[in-house]
């Protein structure tokens, strides 16, 4: 039997979706938005999609898809294992989202701004797919800028609030001078290869300047996007202020594609400067550790877990960085294990970090507000929510049993194995030393994310509204407990995702070849999973033999050592929670706090406050760029308005164009 | 046969043994006062007790707040079969098993502090805050020990990584350097386990700072489960630290045991010296000593690499 | 080769207290950690010159009984006399004084490896050692308001410089030595006497005050 290409299935799975949310847009009078249209042709173009990528792993048919030519680059399209492993957060989360926005986003309570998420949902998806197919440099950009655009108009959903607008507009700031970086490394890209068909192998001899630039280039404006430090200005408002299972798409997916982008970046050497790959190591750490330092410090549950995003960037950098520091050197376990890792927590992340922002947002349509400080006891209230939620925060804390564990494993392995095989290489020892900063990481995470479960979930409600919150209904659970389950499966069986990372790995290294040494050799993947059953066996065990008992005495007060009538008020909240670690952090973290004065032996009533600007947004970007406006605003005087003086411009422009071209 | 024995005494020692290395450390701080002390074995019957007794549970507390004891014994009842003991290997050992065991800890340690949240008091609020800002700098001198470790050993296993001592000359430049690193993880095992200078364990009222604060609202089995994961977290790091101030292997089974007794026995006694000599630190100079023990870590890494 | 392990073992209690006086909050604690830091160096000295007899074991005597008991008992009188306060105020905080410690340590240790020493020094942490304790030294010194704790920067200093002398201890003229010894203790008494008379003229023992004795 002919199996039809796998890119054609692809092709078709994105246009089914891309065009999901066009019928509700166009034909305004139908009563429901077309928005069970919309859901449906989601979920078809997925299950479409996954059809493809079946193929394709049975296949492995990697050839190019010529579609046509353009008047400049050619409708070139193709599917290689970087780009099926890439697929998989696109083509689930995007489908999940769909199918809890059709709940949280109901169609009777937002009828103009549902119909346009819609409509940019389905094109921000089809773009991506066309990201990680096109292999052309035109159609990616094409594609790339789609994805930008539609990613705006997915962000500023509810325009008419002010923080809304203002993080759309940041982003979308961003996001051009991203892509203006990739116009360059694109361009300087064709001009060395002399055509535009992505993504092609450097001679190695190519040396100079060409393959620093287009690395300097491709790392500034993909990391613009998956938010590295310090290009992360725009993700923290951005990620906040959009309907959540927005945040959980752009941050499950979207930042991917940056990701997606530094891997392709890195592979265009085959033997990369060692500098390379040490750099991005050294700006992941940096990422890891103050993002989750500022993590910590937030009060707002979804600018957390923004900036928790930004840690697990940082994690997924380091591993990159690590396997090309193995190309360098030409250790191919390094490659294996640091783009294994990599690549294994961009599936891992792309399904916990959407879980808990979709549970988050169940916090947020139930209680009507993000603020840590005034929810709690939604233990009681939410348990469904409350179950799902401590599914995610043990996962991306990487805890076993959970998926996050098993790809921190293997950049741990990765790292130490710098220090444990080999004679000393004084270039690269130092790598190592990423292993403790990682483990930094996993605690700071920890740290973060019991803040959210002991205080937003446990104790008891300090508000009326967490008081009076419930659990959402179906449409919005059962996406969350398929991200669950599949964090859960892929915790205690990370083995399933060997052979896709293989293909990944083969498609960015060529050279290792038959050579390369398998995942599942280098790492125990077996043993995390007997580790992970009998961890869950010995809870249960220990469950059932201490904890069954049922108390006799049904209604008790907590223990306030002898207090007898505590008030929710007196509970610890979650600035007091951080206090400790935003003092030790400070010096990054830089936060604002305003004490009260304590002035007579009885003190009056007094307030106190605390927040934490971003260190690079409102610290540094924000008065540069406040500087800049004033030092400009002189040539406004240019900005006439009479149309005859634009004229006269465009005119003078054409003739120096003209005198400089002679 | 020979490692069925092997297997069936280091399970029997990591699951009866522990409460006994606390027995120790009161005898001896008894000692330092002039008092008698309580009996060896006080904590079995205080275990004994607990485990018959009833629980009461806070209106406000979910499944969390049971969850947390059941969830950190048991992760540390695992992570106790990745710990070589003495001379013997551990009973599960594979690349990496260092990081399931440092993880395992963490996970203990997420269910602890969510389930002190869960209570909803502001006491337990602040033993949860504390233990996991600690946490944040113990980890990260324990994973700088492993680097050295692993670099002196050339294995990313527990058992050859701990191992190795016994078996590689230890003079000169690596003796330094696994000298520096078995008093950073002395550090290390003090605040893990919240013991004096970091955390005064002997009093039970809301005057102490980290642990015991944190589980005010657990009784009866519960608290009893945390009673013996706290003695089992501190038997297993003692053992981790056993291996490079005890680097002896005598290759007689017996005489092996014992002298890994006597040893987790010493440092036991070494844990009740320091806290009969030395008062607790105020809380705000805990993270200079944390911070100190994981840059003792680095200078060994570097002396290493000389 | 006991004997080079023992020497490394003191060593590095040398970088341990080295470590401890930056990151210590108390005058006493830190009087007591540059007097045990003294006896490290007496044992040092009598591990490395076994070999020249009487000379260094009298050497090593006396600068026991100087580090270790007249010096700190000096330390610890001017100290009760002029009753300053028991906590070290510093310029700069714990930690970071702390980190550039242990940053000036891998220098040195970097350094030395470099550095062509005699083959049966390589395997010694002398050179870190030594350069440690001077950089400890001097961040006592400029980070720390108070006289006395500068005193002790001297001290450390000095002890620094001893250690490096472990290098010589075979060529170093013993008189040389006992010189420099005893102009620390000179230099020492002199410290603690201005400190008193600091503390009746000016009610306050901040150095940053004897700015305002120019002109």
């Amino acid at each position: 039997m002919v199996s039809p290409s796998p890119t054609w299935i692809e092709l078709a799975a994105a246009l089914c979706i891309g065009l999901s949310g066009a019928p509700g847009y166009l034909w305004r009078r139908t009563r429901a938005g077309g928005q069970g249209t919309a859901t449906a042709l989601n979920l078809i173009g997925a299950a479409v999609g996954f059809a493809g990528l079946a193929v394709h792993a049975r296949t492995g048919d990697t050839g190019v898809l010529l579609l046509g030519t353009l008047p400049i680059g050619r409708l070139a399209f193709a599917q290689d294992g970087l780009s099926a492993l890439f697929l998989i957060p696109i083509l689930l989360v995007s489908a999940l989202g769909s199918l809890y926005g059709a709940s949280y986003w109901r169609e009777r309570e937002h009828r103009e701004s549902g119909r346009r998420l819609r409509l940019a949902w389905g094109i921000m998806t089809a773009s991506m797919m066309a990201v990680v197919l096109a292999r052309d440099a035109i159609v990616f950009l094409v594609a790339w800028e789609l994805m930008a655009i539609a990613g705006f108009f997915l962000i500023c959903t509810e325009e008419e609030r002010l923080e809304v607008r203002q993080a759309s507009w940041i982003y979308l700031v961003a996001t051009h001078a991203g892509t203006l970086c990739l116009i360059g490394c694109f361009a300087l890209l064709g001009s060395a290869e002399g055509s535009s068909a992505l993504w092609p192998s450097l001679r190695s001899e190519a040396s100079g300047w060409l393959p620093t630039a287009v690395f300097a280039l491709g790392i500034a404006g993909f990391g613009l996007k998956a938010g590295l430090m310090p290009l992360h200005v725009w993700l923290p408002g951005a990620h906040a202020n959009a309907p959540s299972h927005v945040s959980a798409f752009l941050s499950g997916v979207l930042l991917k594609m940056g990701i997606y982008g530094v891997v392709r970046v890195c592979g265009l050497l085959p033997h990369p400067p060692l500098w390379w790959g040490g750099a991005l190591l050294v700006v992941g750490a940096v990422s890891g550790v103050l993002g989750i330092a500022l993590a910590v410090a937030q009060q707002d549950m979804k600018r957390l877990l923004a900036y928790s995003s930004i840690e697990n960037i940082g994690i997924i950098a380091i591993g990159i960085g690590l396997a090309s520091m193995g190309r360098s050197l030409g250790r191919a376990d390094l490659v294996v294990l640091g783009l294994g890792g990599a690549l294994l927590h961009v599936l891992n992340h792309g399904l916990f970090k959407p879980l808990l922002f979709l549970a988050a947002g169940s916090v947020l349509h139930a209680t009507g507000t993000r603020r840590i400080s005034s929810l709690g006891g939604l233990a009681r209230t939410m348990p469904y929510t409350f179950v799902l939620f401590t599914f995610g925060a043990v996962a991306i804390c990487g805890l076993p049993p959970m998926n996050g564990f098993a790809s921190e494993l293997l950049l741990y392995l990765g790292l130490l194995r710098v220090a444990a095989v080999g004679p000393v290489d004084p270039q690269s020892i130092w790598t190592s030393l990423a292993a403790p900063a990682l483990a930094i990481m996993g605690a700071l995470a920890l740290a973060a994310f019991v803040k959210i479960t002991g205080i937003a979930f446990g104790g008891a409600p300090r508000s009326p509204a967490a008081a009076q919150a419930h659990d959402p209904d179906r449409g919005m659970l059962a996406p969350m407990v398929a991200l669950a389950l599949a964090c859960l499966v892929l915790g205690l069986l990370p083995g399933v995702a060997t052979p896709l990372l293989h293909a990944a790995i083969l498609a960015w290294d060529p050279a290792l070849g038959p050579t390369a040494p398998p995942l599942g050799e280098l790492a125990p993947l077996g043993w995390v999973s007997v580790a992970g059953v009998s961890l869950i066996a010995g809870v249960a065990l220990v469950a059932v033999l201490f904890a069954r008992r049922r108390p006799r005495h049904a209604s008790v007060l907590t223990w306030d050592c002898g207090y007898v009538s505590p008030t929710p008020r007196m509970q610890y909240v979650d600035v007091s929670f951080s206090e400790l670690l935003v003092g030790l952090f400070d010096w990054a973290v830089r936060s604002r706090r305003s004490p009260p004065d304590l002035v007579a032996l009885f003190p009056p009533r007094s307030g106190f406050r605390s927040e934490v600007p971003d260190a690079v947004l409102d610290r540094i970007a924000l008065p540069l760029l406040g500087a800049a406006d004033r030092g400009l605003s002189r040539l406004r005087v240019l900005q006439r308005g009479p149309v005859h003086t634009y004229v006269l411009y465009v005119a003078l422009a054409v003739v120096s164009v003209l005198l400089v071209a002679r | 046969m020979k490692d069925v024995v092997t297997l069936l005494v280091h399970v029997a020692l990591f699951t009866t043994a522990p409460p006994l290395m606390l027995g120790v450390i009161n005898k001896t701080k008894a000692w330092f006062a002039g008092r008698r002390g309580p009996p060896l074995l006080q904590l079995y019957y205080d275990l004994a007790r607990l485990f018959r007794k009833e629980m009461v549970f806070s209106r406000t507390t979910t499944w969390v707040f049971r969850a947390g004891p059941v969830v950190a014994t048991s992760a540390a009842l695992l992570a106790g079969s990745l710990m070589p003991f003495g001379a013997f290997d551990a009973p599960i050992q594979f690349t990496g098993d260092l990081v399931l065991f440092a993880y395992l800890m963490a996970l203990g340690r997420f269910f602890t502090t969510a389930a002190a949240l869960d209570t909803g008091s502001a006491f337990e609020g602040m033993g949860a805050a504390r233990e996991v800002s600690f946490a944040c700098l113990a980890e990260a001198a324990l994973f700088m020990s492993f680097v050295v470790l692993v670099r002196f050993s050339g294995s990313l296993s527990l058992t050859p990584m701990l191992h190795a001592p016994i078996t590689a000359p230890l003079h000169g430049l690596a003796g330094a350097a696994i000298f520096l690193v078995a008093v950073a993880l002395f550090v290390v095992l003090l605040a893990e386990n919240a013991r004096i200078p970091v955390d005064d364990p002997s009093t039970h009222l809301e005057l102490t700072m980290i642990h015991e604060v944190m589980v005010l609202d657990h009784s009866g089995p519960l608290f009893g489960l945390i009673l013996y994961g706290a003695a089992l977290k501190l038997f297993l790091l003692s053992a981790l630290l056993l291996h490079l101030v005890l680097p002896v292997g005598l290759d007689a089974p017996l005489l092996d045991w014992l002298l890994f007794l006597a040893g987790i026995g010493a440092i036991g006694v070494g844990i009740g010296v320091v806290e009969s000599i030395m008062a607790r630190l105020r809380l705000r100079y805990v993270p200079s000593l944390l911070i100190a023990s994981a840059i003792l870590c680095v200078f060994a890494f570097f002396l290493t690499l000389a | 080769m006991l004997r080079l392990s023992a020497v490394n073992l003191l060593l590095v209690g040398v970088l341990l207290l080295n470590l401890f006086m930056l990151g210590t909050s108390r005058i006493r604690g830190l009087i007591q950690a540059a007097a045990l830091q003294g006896v490290l160096l007496g044992g040092l000295l009598l591990l490395m010159g076994h070999s020249s007899g009487a000379n260094t074991a009298l050497l090593a005597i006396a600068s026991v009984v100087l580090k270790f008991s007249l010096i700190p008992r000096m330390l610890r009188r001017a100290l009760r006399e002029a009753q300053i306060k028991r906590e070290i105020e510093p310029l700069i905080g714990f930690v970071p004084t702390m980190l550039l410690g242990a940053a000036g340590t891998l220098l040195s240790i970097a350094f030395a490896s470099g550095l062509p020493l005699r083959p049966e020094h390589q395997e010694l942490l002398i050179v870190p050692a030594s350069f440690s304790t001077v950089v400890t030294g001097f961040i006592l010194l400029t980070t720390r308001i108070k006289a006395i704790t500068q005193a002790i920067g001297y001290l450390v200093l000095e002890n620094g410089i001893f250690i490096f002398g472990m290098l010589l201890v075979d060529a170093m003229p013993f008189l040389v030595e006992i010189g420099v010894l005893l102009d620390l203790f000179v230099g020492i008494f002199v410290v603690s006497i201005i400190i008193h008379h600091i503390h009746r003229e000016f009610a306050s023992l901040d150095t940053r005050h004897l700015a305002s004795l120019k002109e």
